[in-house]
């Protein structure tokens, strides 16, 4: 074995990434975009199908490097991503966020390439503790506290996890990274599946995507579209695949984040709701189970990624030149950013399932195989998800940006390298669409359609593209109508209460209401905790500032604990 | 060479008990340097020989002082649970000696060098012989003889504070002398006699006396006094904070490490097989101390502005986690107190090593001095990271190792809702090293820093024990071995325990 199959893939990223910072300025952001590439190379070379590399570490059998099928898939598209977020943030002149993208962007890598829990702890917690810079470089307050909340929830995630690889190990004696659903779930499994959760952003675990995504960098959300959740999509896959209650889960998550993003004003978060609701595609494609349905899963995840990160490009487009994705601030930026116009509605139309693009190829794989598997419901849950996609992501996000009214704001087109990478981004859109089954190929299952002869799979099929065509129709119909009866929610700034308004303002609420009863007793801690905290590293900081102040203890008092204890036990110990 | 062996165990005593006094006789900064390294790494290299010919299977022989009988005279007994110790605390000793040289012409004024090297190898003395003696009073000899040394130690701090300080370890520290030679005087009361070995057999024939049960209430307080467990832990942050720097590495490294070791021998060997009901009383009773210290040191460490003081109580912390490992009386728990008790030795004592290194450039390891110091020191900086990682228990770093046995130690014992408090804890860990290094990486400084990176003899030696954080932590076998032997001769001697 080579030096460089010791290496897990993404490691080349998060090696060279810690070279940026020490390159003159103008070059790092280009110098970032070698990075993926070489890994690429590396990932293409040094590696096959089947390659496994075992490593004992206290006595046991670790294997930080697995490579299969199913984690090639996302190797390879994590690869793309990292490609063309590097790209597209060429011009910004900030190392952290190129190092911090790169390191992000390579964890992920290796812990798609992870053959056992520990080393996939590692690189989990990795992404989160990498990915929070690309939150805390916008440099506000606001994403100063949003980026402390998002570390907070990541890196639970992971130690959820840990304590999940920790009793696995204790029960069965293994630490492999194998599907966990063949004979039901235990206690360990459960608690794997739910640091698998939070990262896939299930319902009411979902809000740190809201919260967060929007509140990074214009490049900072490109990067972070594409990794933290499509990883926890590939554990999933890989630990939970055929486990059935994560298909009402899926359909709950394709629905619900719908209605929210039709009524919320910055378009990025529209986006960042939305890829909540691809995630729900996903996660049904996964509890289904069938080799189909996991290939539509992977298939998705792939497109997905592609396509989400395009859009977020083309926001991220108009957050530089305007400043704002806020709805009502926004319009008639076609006149001035036509190719961000263009390459946004290519980006719009592949996430509604446009025949011809890559939504309709990846999408149609998990409708076929929940259909197959003689889930009507479910179909049916996944068909008016479609409809409402193509009403918030597919309309909403191009009109409202780029047409209705003319807000005339006078701008430049993005730089060139941003169009460029919007532009890689499209092109691939339509490569998948247009030849679905080069995608096809590199799946787990290669799309084989066993209730068809075992052939490659068709998304092109007569009844698939009318479907969906009538599906589009009648949004864009509706969306048409709402628009004109003017009762399409307008563009204002509102805020929308979420789920997570239970944890960041009744349950705050809730404790310090409770303390206040106790406040005599615990004065010193509960009198800060009355204040109001939504930075929990505030409140700690406040709190101990407290105890901090307190005056040294006296020895006498230390004494007379020493005494206490000798005194507690000489009773215990006589009896 | 059989008889240098035969010898090793009073030279791993007497060379530091010698050296000592010499160097105050000399009265020379450089010369009583050299001396005090040469000791430090003459038992390094003593401990490891013995070390490894107990691993190998070997024994060393038990050593008469001066021929006579173990029923009257002193004996020096080596098995592998002490030479581990021993290795731990001349190793340690052995790097920070090295590192002395710069750090104390900085910090101690000249003429009080050759006093200073005195004090730290008696306390190097003191410490190896509670290790390596096999008879009951003279541990509490050894234990006081490292106390006073390290009383004085802890006073040579520049801040005036570290007079109050060492003050009030002085207090508490003979607070805990005292209760273990109480307990030490009941069991030759009731034995006749001091002998680790035969009080371990003649204590189950008095196991129902309340004599022998004061005896091992007042050696446990006791030890826990001197091991700094919650709520005996008062001393501690002060004594870390104000002394100097070298002292601090080398006491949060050995001192109350020794202390553990103490009360797991005594535990297990003295009274183990005896007084079951009680040690599991004992057990049952630390374990929430345990927790409460763990959780204690860490919020409060989160909430300090000094890195010595947050280092401390984040010691107290550790001191929580190794009693937990002894309190959940199985093998995988005391695997990981014992291994723990190594790691962190070697983590801790690394963190305090880069904090000498802040104090030699900055003259102050307040978070707020520390902003943006990562551009200017990287390399100290860099120690501080891969340090706190392992005090966090990232994977690949030696702390990593112990928070996985003590977890394991806490499934074994069916006890899942501890595993849920270890793993917050660390998160807890996380909170306060994050402060740490965002202060020092994305920080603005209040005023330029006009600072080089640390000279090379100071770095070096972080680097070293820093170094071996991570080279402990992925090469996991020879010590984990070691402390795993160690664990097993414990509870094969605790009985039923």
């Amino acid at each position: 074995m080579s030096l460089w199959q010791h290496l897990p893939p993404g490691t080349i990223m998060m090696l060279g990434a810690l070279l940026i910072p020490l390159l003159p300025k103008k070059t790092q952001g280009w110098s970032a975009i070698l990075l993926p590439v070489l890994s690429m190379i590396h990932l293409l070379t040094a590696f096959s199908d089947g390659f496994l590399l075992n490593f004992s570490f206290m006595g046991n059998e670790l294997t930080p490097i697995r490579v299969d099928r199913l984690s090639l898939i996302f190797g390879y598209i994590f690869h793309i991503a990292a490609f063309m977020s590097a790209l597209y943030a060429a011009k910004v002149e900030d190392p952290i966020q190129h190092l911090s993208g790169q390191v992000y962007a390579g964890a992920a890598i290796a812990a798609a390439f992870s053959g056992d829990l520990i080393s996939l702890f590692v690189f989990w917690e990795l992404t989160a503790i990498s990915s929070v810079f690309l939150i805390w470089a916008s440099r506000t307050e606001d994403s100063l506290r949003c980026g402390v909340r998002y570390l907070v929830i990541q890196v639970a995630s992971g130690v959820i996890l840990l304590a999940g690889a920790l009793m696995l190990f204790h029960d069965k004696g293994t630490l492999a990274f194998e599907n966990f659903a063949h004979d039901g779930l235990d206690t360990a499994e459960t608690v794997i599946l739910w640091a698998f959760a939070i990262k896939a952003a299930f319902p009411f675990l979902h809000n740190w995507l809201q919260d967060a995504y929007p509140k990074a960098t214009f490049s900072g959300t490109v990067f972070l579209s594409a990794f933290t959740t499509k990883l926890a999509i590939y554990a999933l896959a890989r630990g939970f695949a055929g486990t059935s209650f994560l298909i009402p889960i899926g359909c709950v998550m394709t629905i619900f984040p719908i209605f929210f993003a039709v009524i919320e004003n910055d378009l990025r978060k529209v986006l960042a709701y939305s890829l909540n609701n691809q995630l729900g595609f996903m996660v049904v494609g996964i509890g289904i189970g069938t080799p189909l349905a996991l290939d539509g899963a992977c298939a998705h995840a792939f497109a997905h990624i592609i396509y989400k990160g395009l859009l977020f490009m083309s926001m991220g487009a108009v957050f530089l030149r305007v400043g704002t994705t806020e709805a009502s601030e926004l319009g008639g930026l076609h006149k001035k950013m036509p190719y961000t116009t263009i390459f946004c509605i290519i980006g719009a139309a592949s996430i509604s399932a446009f025949p011809l693009l890559s939504g309709f190829a990846a999408k149609s794989l998990i409708a076929s195989a929940a259909a197959y598997s003689g889930l009507t419901a479910v179909t049916f849950v996944l068909l008016f998800a479609s409809a409402g996609v193509m009403e918030h992501s597919g309309i909403k996000i191009p009109y409202f940006a780029f047409f209705a009214h003319d807000a005339g704001h006078d701008v430049e087109e993005a730089p060139w390298n941003m169009l460029l990478a919007m532009g890689i981004a499209a092109a691939l859109c339509i490569a998948i669409g247009v030849y679905p089954s080069a995608l096809y190929s590199l799946l787990p299952n290669m799309g084989i359609d066993s209730h068809h002869g075992g052939e490659v799979y068709n998304a092109y099929t007569f009844g698939h593209v009318l479907t969906q065509f009538e599906l589009l129709v009648f949004a864009a119909l509706a969306f048409a109508l709402l628009i004109r009866m003017k009762v399409y929610p307008p563009e204002i700034r509102a805020i929308n209460l979420d789920f997570d308004w239970v944890y960041r303002r009744v349950l705050p609420r809730f404790v310090t209401g409770t303390l206040s009863l106790f406040k005599d007793m615990v004065s010193p801690a509960g009198r800060v905790l009355q204040e109001r905290t939504v930075v929990i590293r505030e409140a700690t900081s406040e709190w101990f500032n407290e105890m901090k102040t307190q005056k040294s203890v006296e020895s006498g008092y230390a004494a007379v604990w020493a005494a206490l204890l000798l005194a507690c036990f000489m009773i215990l110990y006589m009896s | 060479m059989s008889n240098i062996i035969e010898h090793l165990p009073v030279l791993q005593i007497v060379v530091p008990l010698v050296a000592a006094p010499t160097i105050v006789l000399f009265r020379n900064s450089t010369l009583s340097w050299i001396l005090a390294v040469l000791a430090s790494w003459f038992c390094l290299f003593g401990s490891i020989t013995m070390l490894n010919q107990i691993n190998g299977g070997g024994e060393i022989p038990t050593y008469l002082i001066g021929g006579w009988d173990p029923h009257v005279g002193i004996v020096y007994q080596v098995d592998i649970a002490n030479a581990f110790i021993l290795t731990l605390l001349s190793g340690i000793s052995a790097v920070v000696f090295v590192y002395a040289r710069t750090s104390v012409r900085d910090e101690i004024p000249e003429a009080k060098h050759h006093y200073f090297y005195a004090a730290l190898l008696l306390c190097f003395t003191g410490l190896m012989g509670m290790a390596i003696t096999g008879d009951a009073f003279n541990i509490f000899v050894f234990l006081e003889i490292s106390s006073l040394s390290g009383y004085a130690l802890i006073a040579m701090g520049r801040n005036p504070k570290a007079l109050t300080a060492a003050y009030r370890y002085l207090i508490m520290g003979t607070l805990g002398g005292t209760f273990i030679l109480l307990g030490i005087g009941f069991l030759y009361m009731m034995t006749g006699t001091l002998n680790l070995e035969e009080l371990s057999h003649a204590v189950p024939h008095y196991a129902e006396t309340s004599v022998v049960r004061a005896a091992f209430a007042f050696i446990t307080v006791g030890t826990c006094i001197k091991l700094a467990l919650f709520p005996l832990h008062m001393w501690l942050p002060n004594c870390y904070t104000y002394a100097p720097s070298v002292v601090s590495a080398f006491l949060s490294a050995t001192a109350t490490k020794v202390s553990f070791y103490v009360l797991l021998r005594a535990m297990f060997m003295l009274f183990g097989a005896a007084l079951i009901a009680q040690a599991k009383i004992f057990l049952s009773f630390v374990i929430f101390l345990a927790l409460i210290g763990i959780f204690m040191g860490s919020l409060k460490a989160i909430g300090q502005d000094d890195v010595k003081r947050l280092l401390a109580y984040s010691s107290i912390a550790q001191i929580g986690y190794m009693v937990l490992g002894l309190s959940l009386d199985n093998a995988d728990g005391l695997t990981g107190a014992i291994i723990h008790l190594f790691n962190h030795a070697l983590t801790k004592g690394g963190l305090f090593l880069v904090m000498g290194c802040f104090m030699y450039r900055l003259n102050s390891t307040k978070i707020k001095d520390l902003a943006g110091i990562g551009k200017k020191m990287p390399l100290t900086m860099l120690a501080f990271t891969i340090g706190g990682l392992s005090l966090i228990g990232v994977p690949l770093t030696a702390g990593f190792i112990s928070k996985w046995y003590l977890a394991m130690g806490a499934l074994q014992a069916g006890m899942w809702w501890l595993l849920v408090l270890i793993l917050l804890a660390s998160l807890l860990a996380v909170v306060y090293i994050f402060r740490v290094l965002e202060a020092a990486y994305f920080g603005t400084p209040e005023k330029e820093h006009d600072v080089e990176e640390a000279p090379f003899s100071l770095l070096f030696p972080t680097y070293v024990l820093i170094g071996s954080t991570i080279f402990f932590g992925i090469w996991t076998e020879p010590m984990l071995g070691a402390a795993r032997k160690s664990a097993e001769l414990f509870l094969s001697s605790g009985g039923a325990l």
